[in-house]
């Protein structure tokens, strides 16, 4: 693991209203989940989870195909898709765009495929204001920070800590109420969406058999970004696709009861071409940008592409107990929790961050309520040994390689198993009651027992083994 | 002729929790099974494959296989290893056609102790005592990859004088996790604090799972704070009298 990764880990788990912080309101999260989902209130919610997997794997599958009837819609109601490699082609096209309309000002709802290549900052890099609209992306670009979660992007932040920006970036005066904080917010984002030239949105889904993108969102500002200005870029990557129109019967249930319990959001658009001559509104120009950055990589594997299949709800975090203490901005990229240690070495490469699929107790809990059933556990489990294989052709790691190698080698050996298990219970203090260590015995000195030991107590060796107490007793 | 049962005791237990085996051999016992205890077993091969070391854990894993080869049943007092086993080796042997098959075979024979009481065995009340208020910790293996969830709560509540009370997060993970518990300590050291705050507001004064790796992470933080619960893998309850 790297030092960086170790240090925001320690920083976050030291900050104790931090702590407090993630832990009530993932666990709001998990509670507005978990009534959403009960057989009362939805009693068909395996049987969904089963049909959005199966329709996720198919899609993916045939993606190409997708893809293709995707943009033959698309084009046909009068809109336009627009292949992307990576952000540098994301950028460059808005650019682009943004020269030949005279555009100065766009509004952006919330994406997180627009966070995953820095859109705000390339555009601002050339002189082009594009201000987020969703609140919670608001406060975070305020702030000058990363999404801290895929739904919830300010989860971290107090009301108080947001009070205290809201008065140094606007200079407004202090203001904790949260409806006050919004109203504040809205002032400023209504004239933003008056006067932008783009809107920019995500697509939380590509429907191919309608050529239409679908937003869910409660706060309107989707609508308001997709519709006011003249032009609307809808920027997705190209694993959001789902063949028809009557599949979003299964996701849309799945998707707002697996984010905030919702059983839908407030606002769900759905969204195809430009305005046509006989509607009042909508903008005159749309554009779907579809993004590689790296899918293709995962596509191509076959035993890890369900990776693909994730429709962004953010439950995985909710529910992971190594989230809940490290929170969002430890994580390497702007995927955090279990789906981002999945994605982030797929994409950026198992070296950007090796300790990553690391930092997992394995507990399943991830996969328990993925409402499309990635196998997350298991893929942690394959990128664990895609890491080491990469360590061995390196040259890394060797003392770790070579005490697994020893190790394997002795289990193999089961009287060597004993005697190692003796020759180890005779430098413990022994126990026979079962007493617990706290420090390692004197002159011992081994990284994993310090580990363990800076943490929890160690239990002390028993007088005899059950091997030999079994041998003791025939 | 009572049926054979081949004890895969588990290294942990092997090593550390002795006395954990020696309950499990108690209860089958009692029941009337003929418990063998083959001495060359190790390993399942578990902390290698979680670390990312699939050749060294299939070497282990293999060898796993020729011990256990002709066992009618065999019984592991661990959630996570019957779990390695039924499930895992499949995955680590997808390469090996015909160890493959031998780890298919065993899926069918390799249960964790509760659930062999209650679908082989076929009892819930094996006669224990234990007077004490405990709470019950569903280790993650045992609860998402084996489904074992109202098993070992069945048994408790059938042993006399035992009180089950639940704790709030009864599934969330202890922080044990094999080498994620020293190659991130400190969260895996809070997790543990936050399961023992649960555990501490049942009031019990045990802590009972299936699984000894989870209940030495419970059992060392627990220790650390001196608080006065004491930790039980379920067989020990059952083998009380």
């Amino acid at each position: 693991m790297s030092a960086i990764f170790d240090e925001k880990i320690h920083q976050t788990l030291a900050d104790s209203k931090l702590q407090l912080a993630i832990f009530a309101a993932t666990g709001r999260l998990m509670e507005k989940r978990r009534k959403a989902v009960n057989a009362d209130a939805c009693p068909d919610y395996q049987e969904l989870r089963t049909q959005a997997h199966e329709v996720k794997r198919h899609t993916i599958d045939h993606l190409d195909y997708y893809l293709e009837l995707f943009e033959r819609n698309v084009s046909a109601h009068g809109g336009r898709v627009v292949y992307c490699k990576d952000g540098t082609e994301v950028a460059d096209f808005v650019l682009g765009l943004a020269r030949q309309r005279r555009a100065s000002l766009i509004v952006k709802s919330k994406s997180m495929t627009t966070e995953e290549v820095d859109l705000n900052e390339r555009l601002e890099h050339h002189q082009l204001e594009s201000v987020e609209t969703d609140l919670g992306e608001y406060l975070i670009q305020l702030a000058h920070e990363r999404p801290y979660h895929i739904v919830a992007p300010a989860l971290h932040k107090t009301k108080e800590q947001v009070a205290d920006l809201l008065t140094e970036r606007l200079g407004v005066p202090r203001e904790t109420v949260i409806e006050k904080q919004t109203m504040i917010a809205r002032a400023v984002l209504r004239e933003k969406f008056l006067a932008a030239d783009i809107g920019i949105s995500g697509a939380n889904f590509l429907v191919a058999d309608s050529g239409a993108i679908v937003l869910v969102e409660n706060e309107g500002n989707a609508r308001l970004t997709t519709s006011a200005p003249k032009v609307h870029i809808a920027i997705a990557g190209i694993e959001k696709m789902i063949p028809r129109a009557q599949d979003l019967a299964v996701f849309l249930r799945l998707l707002g009861r697996s984010a905030t319990g919702q059983p839908l959001t407030v606002y769900t658009s759905f969204l195809s071409g430009p305005r046509r001559g006989d509607e009042i509104d909508g903008p005159d120009e749309f554009y779907v940008v579809l993004l590689d950055n790296g899918r293709t990589k995962v596509l191509a594997d076959r035993e890890k592409r369900e990776s693909l299949y994730c429709i962004r709800c953010g439950a995985c975090l909710n529910h992971c107990p190594v989230y809940r203490k490290i929170g969002g901005h430890s994580f390497p990229w702007v995927y955090s929790g279990p789906i981002g240690a999945i994605l982030t070495p797929q994409f950026l490469g198992v070296n950007h961050e090796p300790g990553l699929p690391f930092a997992s107790s394995l507990c399943g809990a991830c996969a328990e309520v993925c409402p499309v059933k990635i196998d997350i556990p298991k893929i942690l489990l394959d990128l664990r040994s895609d890491v080491k294989k990469s360590e061995e052709r390196e040259g890394a790691s060797r003392l770790e390689r070579f005490a697994f190698r020893a190790w394997a080698w002795v289990m193999r050996h089961p009287r060597l198993y004993e005697m190692a298990g003796m020759a180890a219970a005779s430098l413990a203090p022994s126990r026979d009651g079962g007493g617990w260590v706290r420090s390692a015995p004197s002159g011992i000195k081994v990284a994993p027992l310090d580990a363990w030991l800076s943490q929890r107590d160690l239990p002390s060796a028993p007088a005899k083994s059950f091997r030999q107490l079994w041998r003791e007793r025939r | 002729m009572p049926a054979r049962v081949s004890l895969f005791v588990t290294c942990i237990v092997d090593q550390l929790f002795p006395k954990v085996g020696l309950a499990v051999v108690d209860v089958l016992e009692r029941l009337g099974f003929q418990v063998d205890f083959p001495e060359q077993q190790t390993c399942c091969g578990q902390p290698a494959f979680n670390s990312g070391y699939r050749e060294e854990a299939r070497q282990v894993a293999r060898h796993f296989l020729d011990v256990f080869h002709d066992a009618d049943y065999i019984v592991v007092p661990s959630g996570s290893c019957t779990s390695m086993i039924a499930h895992h080796f499949e995955d680590i042997f997808d390469k090996e056609p015909e160890n493959l098959e031998r780890a298919r075979r065993l899926e069918s024979k390799v249960y964790e102790f509760s659930r062999f009481l209650l679908e082989v065995a076929g009892v819930d009340d094996v006669g224990a005592r234990l007077d004490e208020v405990v709470t019950y910790h569903d280790s993650c293996h045992a609860l998402r990859e084996l489904k074992v969830k109202d098993g070992p709560r069945r048994l408790l509540g059938k042993v006399r004088g035992l009180e089950l009370r639940e704790m709030d997060a009864a599934e969330e993970c202890c922080g044990f996790g094999g080498t994620f518990s020293v190659k991130f300590a400190e969260v895996s050291g809070g997790m543990a604090r936050t399961k023992i705050d649960s555990i501490v507001r049942t009031g019990a004064s045990a802590v009972v799972s299936v699984d000894s790796s989870c209940l030495m992470q419970i059992q060392g933080a627990i220790s650390r704070v001196g608080l006065p619960i004491r930790t039980l893998h379920l067989a020990e309850v059952l083998a009380s009298r």
